[in-house]
């Protein structure tokens, strides 16, 4: 695999249960993201892309493979060299469907928490925020609360808090699920932009074939297993 | 950024009800204490503040409040001869329930000892103390009678000149001060049928005796009043109080008084202890321990509201999970709301009390040592029924927050 990449799966297996009950939610799942892509993963529901989506995400680990992000092994099977709340926090930004902010922060609160938790003190974190919120657009509604905000702009908040601890890797799942197509695509092309002008690989689990052109890579993922589709990022080059 | 403080803010009126219904808990656990309290100091009030080192009783009695003592009036002068005393005076004790205004009206008579105690060391809030020794009366502010206002007992008419506060009885009756001769008084009034039956008995029994028929002049005596019949005693007191000369040794006075065949003597701590084992044991007890289940259900109830708290925030607390937030930083969320919780309660209990326990029946004593317990007792509340939610946000895992 290239040296250059943000994140790197190597043969993930994950089974739940044993014996007869055993299930096998992802098999020999392979893929590499290079910094500044921005990779879609689609499959049915079943397919096992919630459960990729978590094992590189360090919330749920796979049984067997490695993970390494930017370069460093993460997950050995199982096992972490890391500690995986700490290295999440440094490393991964995560993006969901929906309502994903925390409801008693405001817009630059749940933004300003990313980067506290970080350590970066409370005026600077507060600076932080507001520049990405500029960057994505809705600092206007910096100090709403997430009730306030329309869906478009609560992904929009999302993807600052997403950003704010400049993360080798950003992980979305499905962030466009509950936006008409207009907005799903506004979303989608800030996606890349933030793939493209941060560095970060960004891994987007998505239903929706309509904006599949902003992709860089498109992977499908059935019964466990992931194959590349096409890779227009290979072809530009 | 203080998450919970941001919580708070953001649930403001959740937060402001459940604080107050915390605080209403509260204070019904902080009012227990205090009526607990207000029991043990109105049962001791007297003792404290008469300022006895001694009392003496009838023989064999644990009078004169766990029981009626009786002793007579001249025990006064044979105490008064004993080396070491400074001071010896009657005391009368008694209660009286009368109407007023058409309400009954419920007294603890105290006769003080005229002319050596006039009362100058009652609490007095208005008027003075007695300036006579018959018909003037200091009454405490809980009788609601107002200064001035002449108030007839037995025969006679007593005025109000003083006002005190916080001189109640055992049973938690507001106190009146008169002399011991009008308290003896209002004790033994007898209604003028009742003598005058009482003088035809005592004929008809003379007319039986042979002293009688040969000295005409006793028969005659006994139309007199009963004050004034040389073999039949005055009235009594309830006990005779005693006052150590400084330098005096207490137990050398009360080791000379317990030799006497017809008394019994208690210092001033033995009589506290027999109020407070004796006659308000079993309510202190009662109180003490529904105070105690009162606790226990406040912890509950607080463990509850908690625990409801951190489920309403478990999508939350996954999400800030997900994001790498360490486990204090979440423990840190549900501990300080808990210590929130249970400090505005607290604040609450106490204005709520400070403005409430005035007006309850019983006297409610909250001292700051007993604010102090509550406190603690309240903040260990907080932190153990946090423990709860906290266990529940331990165990919650970042996927969930992927869950929508």
């Amino acid at each position: 695999m290239h040296e250059n990449l943000a994140i790197e799966t190597r043969g993930l297996t994950k089974v739940y249960g044993s014996g007869h009950t055993e299930v096998v939610a992802m098999h020999d799942a392979t893929m590499g993201v290079r910094h500044g892509e921005l990779v879609a993963l689609l499959g049915p529901s079943g397919a096992g892309k919630s459960t990729f989506l978590t094992a590189v995400g360090l919330i749920n680990p796979p049984t067997s493979g490695q993970i390494l992000i930017g370069g460093v092994l993460v997950l050995d099977g199982p096992v972490p060299s890391v500690n995986l709340r700490t290295f999440r926090r440094q490393h991964i930004g995560f993006i969901f469907q929906k309502s994903n902010l925390i409801p008693f922060l405001s817009a630059r609160e749940n933004v300003q928490i990313a980067l506290e938790l970080n350590g970066v003190g409370s005026r600077q974190a507060r600076h932080r925020a507001m520049e990405l919120l500029e960057e994505l657009g809705v600092a206007d509604r910096a100090e709403n609360d997430p009730p306030m905000l329309s869906g478009g702009e609560q992904q929009r908040v999302a993807i600052a808090r997403a950003l704010a601890n400049q993360p080798s890797v950003i992980l979305a799942d499905e962030p466009t699920a509950a936006l008409d197509s207009q907005r799903g695509r506004q979303v989608m092309e800030l996606l890349r932009g933030v793939a493209h002008q941060h560095g970060a690989g960004v891994i987007v689990v998505t239903h929706d074939h309509r904006t599949l052109d902003v992709f860089d890579t498109i992977y499908e993922m059935e019964d466990g297993l992931i194959r590349q589709r096409t890779s227009q990022l290979n072809v530009a080059q | 950024m203080n998450l919970a403080a941001k919580d708070i803010q953001h649930n403001l009126g959740r937060f402001a009800l459940t604080i107050v219904g915390i605080g209403m808990l509260l204070t019904i656990v902080m009012g227990m204490g205090g009526i607990y309290r207000g029991l043990v100091e109105d049962a001791t009030l007297l003792v404290e503040r008469i300022g006895a080192d001694l009392w003496v009783v009838q023989r064999d009695t644990r009078g004169p409040f766990a029981e009626v003592s009786r002793v007579p009036k001249t025990l006064v002068y044979r105490v008064l001869a004993v080396p070491g005393v400074e001071s010896a005076r009657e005391f009368v004790f008694h209660t009286v329930q009368r109407e007023h205004n058409g309400k009954a009206l419920r007294m603890a008579i105290l006769g003080l000892s005229w002319p050596l105690d006039k009362g100058e060391w009652l609490p007095l809030v208005a008027g003075r103390p007695l300036a006579q020794n018959h018909y003037e009366m200091v009454a405490d502010q809980t009788l609601g009678l107002r200064l001035h206002e002449r108030i007839k007992l037995g025969k006679e008419t007593y005025t109000i000149v003083g006002i005190t506060t916080g001189m109640a009885s055992t049973a938690g009756d507001g106190m009146v001060f008169v002399t011991a001769w009008d308290s003896q008084a209002i004790q033994f009034d007898t209604p003028p049928e009742a003598i005058r039956l009482e003088r035809a008995a005592r004929q008809r029994r003379s007319e039986a005796e042979d002293l009688f028929l040969s000295q005409p002049m006793l028969t005659e005596r006994l139309s007199r009043p009963v004050a004034e019949i040389p073999a039949v005693a005055s009235p009594q007191l309830s006990a005779v109080v005693v006052r150590v000369a400084p330098g005096a040794d207490p137990a050398a006075v009360a080791a000379t008084i317990s030799t006497w065949n017809d008394v019994s003597i208690f210092t001033k701590d033995g009589q506290k202890e027999l109020l407070l084992k004796g006659m308000v044991d079993k309510s202190r007890r009662q109180l003490g321990m529904f105070r105690a289940l009162l606790t226990i259900i406040a912890a509950i109830i607080m463990a509850l509201i908690l625990y409801t708290l951190t489920l309403d925030k478990l999508h939350s607390i996954a999400l800030l999970k997900l994001i790498g937030a360490p486990d204090r930083v979440i423990l840190g969320l549900i501990l300080q709301q808990a210590i929130v919780l249970g400090g505005a309660g607290f604040g609450i209990a106490y204005l709520v009390g400070q403005k409430l326990f005035p007006y309850f029946p019983r006297r409610v004593v909250v001292t700051n040592e007993d604010l102090l317990q509550l406190a603690l007792i309240v903040l260990g509340i907080s932190v153990l029924s946090s423990l709860l939610g906290i266990w529940k946000a331990m165990r919650v895992e970042p996927n969930q927050a992927l869950m929508g």
